[in-house]
């Protein structure tokens, strides 16, 4: 047997397309890239040709085994584990050979890296569900985060349903996704640049109250710092409201400075298209008070 | 006043109450409507403040006049601050703003007694009405009821909130008739059994009909105030306790006074607020809610008040030393639960993970079981760890290290080469 690399093209049914592939064709692997990431190597490589029927074949005999499993690799395969491919399939070659037990043995060396990563990924969910902030931009809820596993898919349902009467976008900097939402329909779409719009009167007004809240709600006399990074780690702070700089709260002074020329690169794919995209203006809300 | 300026003095009027959770409710989104509260099933935090606090719901008092004179608070009567009330239309319209943004997972509305406990829960009741009508608001909110005011209106309130909560404040009677002379014990306790009453009342009719209108589905919760008064900790936790067991409460908050005036009643202005005390008392709460430890077991009337040195559960177990150690291949939930260093969720996934094969040291670590303080009270297999070897008292150093990274610090002293004493 021969050190092999399969290349899938990114997405889970890829992935289960590279399990099927190798049972098939009788080989064992010593890595899977997406095609994104793969630098070329030494190894044999074999690109790996997503095939539904196939992808469905695995995710059913998987499901058998216990109905847990399918939900759960999904998940795997929106961390940010690295070779997270790697671990799941070797993680599904274990569970085809022992079968339920695997999914207690919690101690696993190879169920328990992705048990990890999954936490990981579900914990980073469950802070972003309160961390995200919009702004409404011309009758249109925007935002943007900055997370380390692609949580959209799983942000989508909370917001989707939370705000069923807006039209709301979110952009994923990190993986340059973003979730668009109008009329009951969602979707999750690549987009490769994306700079919000400036505030206007009364965006800026609520940031402004917003901030105002924060600051005071604070006792001075138990002042934490260190138990606030506990709860609500630096990396955040980026995307929230309270942690800005004062350009962030002015507003932009002339309609023509919002609605400026140079609209995003990516497409509303939608049947009815969620919003007149918010274009880019010239200030970054992001950027430093001196650069506005 | 514009609205900016008002949120400034409610919000500063509001800060010290302690309940900001958003738990306990399970609604999902109506059509037409705005918001949910599925998210919050285990609450949603959306913010932490300075102070480390999670900021969840918008906490704000409706006005901060009050005829009230209670001593320990910031809106008495007798206090000279600025005073500001929110039409019930503005309270709707920024709340709406704010969930929108995603900045709130709903609103936490209290209020200083405007003329009457009834003319004040009038007025929240309005604004309350407004927010989910008129805005159709599906989202989260805790309303607060104010010791005094009729049954009807508690009725209403409840009929419109997720949560309602009386604060208590003074864990007993003679702190109440010294430093809340307005308030009494009785006036405390009426609503709160009403709110359970109707609580389970509503449990019932929600069995039998589906879409009968739900009466605080979340529940109801307090407040006491820690360090204002003399009470032991064993008097709040005794308290605490019984409010679990008689009135359902879903939680109890303490607050640790943090002095806001000069009284000769109360602490004097340059105490700090008792935060380890305060982290003694939730840490015990945790126990009684989750671990199946009651009060008396931790505290009595020998040992009145909690060991600042070591958490309540470590020091359970350094007076049971003969109930250790526990063999975790065999032991049932409840034991397990009562192991320092193990907590609801390592113990359950030991019960799973030990149905497959005997767990080892090793093992218990990749479970999530803190080893620094579990060692000592466990065996595996019949063995403890791998060269340990302790008496009582280095247990017990061992556990005081074990926790002190994770304590607050004490303030370090600047050291000066010049100091003026050297001098003088």
């Amino acid at each position: 047997m021969t050190d092999l690399v399969y290349l899938y093209d990114g997405s889970f049914d890829g992935l289960l397309c590279c399990v099927f592939d190798s049972y098939t064709k009788k080989e064992v692997l010593t890595a899977i890239y997406s095609d994104e990431d793969f630098a070329p190597s030494l190894f044999a490589t074999r690109t790996v040709v997503t095939d539904t029927a196939h992808a469905r074949r695995v995710y059913r005999s998987l499901v058998r085994i216990s109905p847990t499993v399918g939900p759960f690799l999904r998940r795997c395969h929106l961390t940010c584990l690295e070779e997270k491919e790697l671990y799941m399939y070797r993680f599904v070659r274990k569970l085809y050979r022992l079968g339920p037990p695997l999914l207690r043995s919690l101690t696993d060396e190879t169920y328990l890296p992705l048990l990890r990563a999954v936490r990981h990924l579900e914990h980073e969910v469950e802070l972003l569900r309160g961390f995200v902030r919009f702004s409404e931009l011309s009758g249109v809820l925007g935002g943007e985060i900055e997370p380390k596993n692609r949580v959209l898919p799983l942000l989508r349902s909370h917001f989707c349903s939370r705000y069923q009467n807006e039209r709301l976008f979110l952009y994923d900097r990190t993986h340059r996704e973003a979730l668009f939402y109008a009329d009951g329909r969602s979707e999750i779409l690549p987009l490769e640049h994306f700079q919000m719009a400036g505030p206007d009167e009364t965006e800026a007004r609520y940031r402004t109250l917003w901030k105002r809240f924060y600051d005071t709600i604070a006792i001075r006399e138990r002042e934490n710092p260190r138990l606030r990074m506990t709860h609500m780690p630096k990396r955040y702070w980026n995307t929230m409201t309270e942690f800005q700089g004062p350009a962030y709260f002015r507003a932009q002074s002339s309609p023509a400075d919002v609605r400026s020329p140079g609209a995003p690169g990516g497409t509303p794919g939608l049947g009815t298209p969620p919003a007149p995209l918010p274009p880019a203006p010239g200030s970054a809300p992001y950027k430093s008070a001196g650069e506005s | 006043m514009d609205v900016l300026e008002k949120l400034t003095i409610l919000t500063d009027a509001a800060k010290y109450d302690a309940a900001c959770t958003s738990s306990g409710s399970r609604r999902s989104f109506r059509k037409g409507h705005i918001g949910n509260t599925t998210s919050s099933v285990a609450g949603c935090c959306h913010s932490f403040s300075a102070d480390g606090r999670c900021v969840t719901l918008l906490k704000v008092l409706l006005t901060n006049c009050c005829v009230y004179d209670c001593k320990y608070c910031v809106n008495r009567r007798s206090n000279d601050t600025r005073r500001a009330a929110f039409t019930p239309e503005e309270l709707a319209e920024l709340t709406i703003g704010f969930y929108r943004r995603n900045y709130i997972e709903g609103l936490f509305l209290s209020s200083g007694v405007l003329r009457s406990p009834d003319y004040t829960t009038e007025l929240m009741i309005r604004a309350l009405t407004i927010l989910r009508t008129t805005y159709c608001f599906n989202g989260y909110i805790h309303a607060k009821t104010i010791p005094g005011t009729s049954p009807e209106l508690v009725t209403a309130l409840g009929l419109l909130a997720d949560r309602l909560s009386v604060n208590i404040e003074l864990p007993s009677e003679a702190g109440l008739k010294t430093l809340a002379p307005d308030k009494t014990k009785a006036a405390i306790l009426a609503p709160m059994g009403q709110i359970r009453q109707q609580w389970t009342a509503n449990r019932q009719e929600l069995v039998k009909y589906r879409h009968a209108p739900k009466f605080a589905p979340a529940g109801q919760s307090t407040q006491l105030i820690v360090g204002a008064t003399q009470d032991t900790d064993l008097h709040i936790l005794s308290l605490t306790q019984g409010l679990y067991d008689r009135y359902q409460l879903k939680r109890v908050f303490f607050s640790a006074y943090v002095p806001v005036v000069e009284h000769a009643l109360l602490p004097s202005r340059d105490t700090k607020p008792p935060l380890l005390r305060e982290h003694r008392l939730y840490q015990a709460d945790w126990l009684l809610r989750f671990y199946g430890f009651r009060a008396e077991e931790l505290l009595d009337e020998r040992n009145p008040d909690f060991n600042p040195l070591v958490d309540p559960k470590c020091s359970w177990a350094l007076a049971h030393l003969d109930f250790f150690p526990v063999e975790v291949n065999s032991a049932d939930l409840e034991t397990l639960l009562r192991v320092p260093g193990i907590g609801p969720t390592s113990a359950r996934r030991i019960l799973v993970a030990r149905r497959v094969g005997s767990l080892g040291h090793d093992d218990l670590k990749k479970l999530g079981v803190v080893m620094k303080r579990a060692q000592y009270f466990i065996t595996c297999r019949g063995k403890v760890a791998d060269g340990l070897r302790f008496t009582p008292d280095s247990v017990l150093r061992g556990l005081i290290a074990a926790e002190r990274p994770s304590l607050p610090q004490p303030e370090m002293e600047q050291l000066s080469l010049f100091t003026p004493a050297f001098g003088a």
